[in-house]
């Protein structure tokens, strides 16, 4: 393997596993709770995210090095950023409608909540803010997306187990779901030490 | 829709009752992440403050104007331009803190709980009492982070506010991240527990989610 592609693959392994949104970062929370509850549902939850995820950072990478930095508005990102995001999510919903409406009915509920999630607007963010190339911005947010489909799945396994068992009252829900979410972040520490970048 | 609630029943409102984190459990994402010490925890909350009250004002002085069908973007636009303002101010002004936490200030953009309340209460209501509620809000959220990580600061590293307090170094996982996810989730328990001890409720805090 050439120096590159090493590169590129450490960069995914980063944002996948130790730096998984999820566990270290603690983006995209709300969501991550929100949806854990079922298997099902994650998966159509995360297969979308990671789609969502790559183009619309792909897009911003675009606007960000021939738009923004061109003309000095770098300062307007945020709102920029959260424009192409939200434009885009809608832009594809419409389109799916249209093109595919079966692929519609399994995704397209999840397709109206991430709209505004902080995940996704985090990695545009962290991409310009890190001067990723175009393949490094894929590649990151592919690695994300993975990550953190990775993330919903195995909460989301745990979940469908603990329906089943006994809870202390002023814990149910919520309040058990943030210790366990706790425990899997300890463990996915164990990754830190896998590559130093 | 007019409001009967008087300004500091709404501020009561939003530091009590209907918390942003410890009873709705929105808006965690990048509050947890800043927790790890005490000035960190209270300069996010001060933070979310601003926003949530310069956002409510601009948005119930605006509620004439806006069309009601753009209005989710046009939202989303006036909280946008005001987290680049607090963005821009904290780069300015708390260089130390802002290299730290800096990605989570620019993503209070995408806070339910802000986009909630312009929506729901801003603009339908005049706006003195939209800054008492966006105020309240903000409160209550200030006093989350901060007793959240009041516990993280003290137990990790046994300091407050950089502070020694503790010689020794009780437990280092607290300031790891899955601290902050023990941390909270005790303490949503532990609110929950209160609240079916004291005052009767039924423990449904956060239960909801998203």
């Amino acid at each position: 393997m050439s120096n590159e592609s090493i590169r590129l693959f450490q960069l995914f392994i980063s944002a996948s596993l130790i730096n998984n949104f999820v566990f270290t970062r603690f983006l995209g929370l709300c969501i991550f709770f929100g949806v854990s509850k079922k298997m099902e549902t994650a998966i159509g939850m995360s297969i979308t995210f990671t789609a969502v995820m790559v183009i619309s950072s792909a897009i911003s990478w675009f606007l960000f090095n021939y738009l923004m930095i061109p003309m000095n508005i770098t300062f307007l990102k945020i709102v920029v950023f959260i424009g192409v995001v939200a434009t885009f999510v809608q832009a594809s919903d419409t389109i799916m409608r249209k093109v595919a409406p079966t692929l519609y009915y399994k995704l397209g509920v999840y397709l109206a909540l991430i709209a505004t999630n902080c995940i996704i607007l985090a990695v545009p963010l962290i991409s310009s803010d890190e001067g990723y190339s175009f393949i490094e911005t894929l590649v990151f947010g592919l690695g994300s997306g993975l990550g953190f489909g990775l993330a919903l799945t195995i909460m989301a396994s745990i979940r469908e187990k603990l329906e089943l068992s006994i809870v202390p009252r002023p814990f149910q829900g919520l309040p058990i779901a943030f210790i366990v979410t706790g425990l899997i972040a300890l463990a996915f520490t164990g990754f830190s030490g896998l590559l130093t970048l | 829709m007019s409001n009967t609630k008087t300004n500091w029943q709404l501020v009561r409102e939003g530091i009590l009752t209907d918390n942003t984190i410890f009873r709705m459990a929105i808006s965690l994402c990048p509050s947890i992440a800043v927790t790890s010490s005490l000035r960190n925890g209270f300069l996010m909350g001060a933070a979310v403050l601003f926003v949530q009250v310069m956002v409510n004002m601009t948005v119930s002085a605006m509620r004439n104007v806006i069309h009601p069908k753009i209005r989710i973007p046009i939202f989303m636009l006036i909280i946008s331009a005001w987290v680049s303002v607090t963005d821009m101010g904290m780069a300015a002004f708390a260089r130390e803190a802002y290299r730290q936490m800096g990605l989570y200030i620019e993503l209070i953009v995408a806070f339910a709980s802000i986009l909630a309340k312009a929506e729901l209460f801003a603009s339908k209501n005049k706006v003195v009492p939209s800054m008492f509620e966006g105020f309240g809000m903000g409160v209550g959220f200030l006093i989350a982070l901060c007793i959240i990580s009041f516990f993280r600061e003290l137990l990790g590293r046994g300091t407050l506010w950089g502070l020694e307090i503790i010689a020794a170094k009780p437990l280092l996982i607290m300031v790891l991240p899955a601290g902050g996810f023990l941390t909270t989730g005790l303490l949503m328990g532990f609110f929950n527990w209160v609240d079916m001890h004291y005052f009767g409720g039924k423990g449904a805090g956060g239960a909801s989610g998203h």
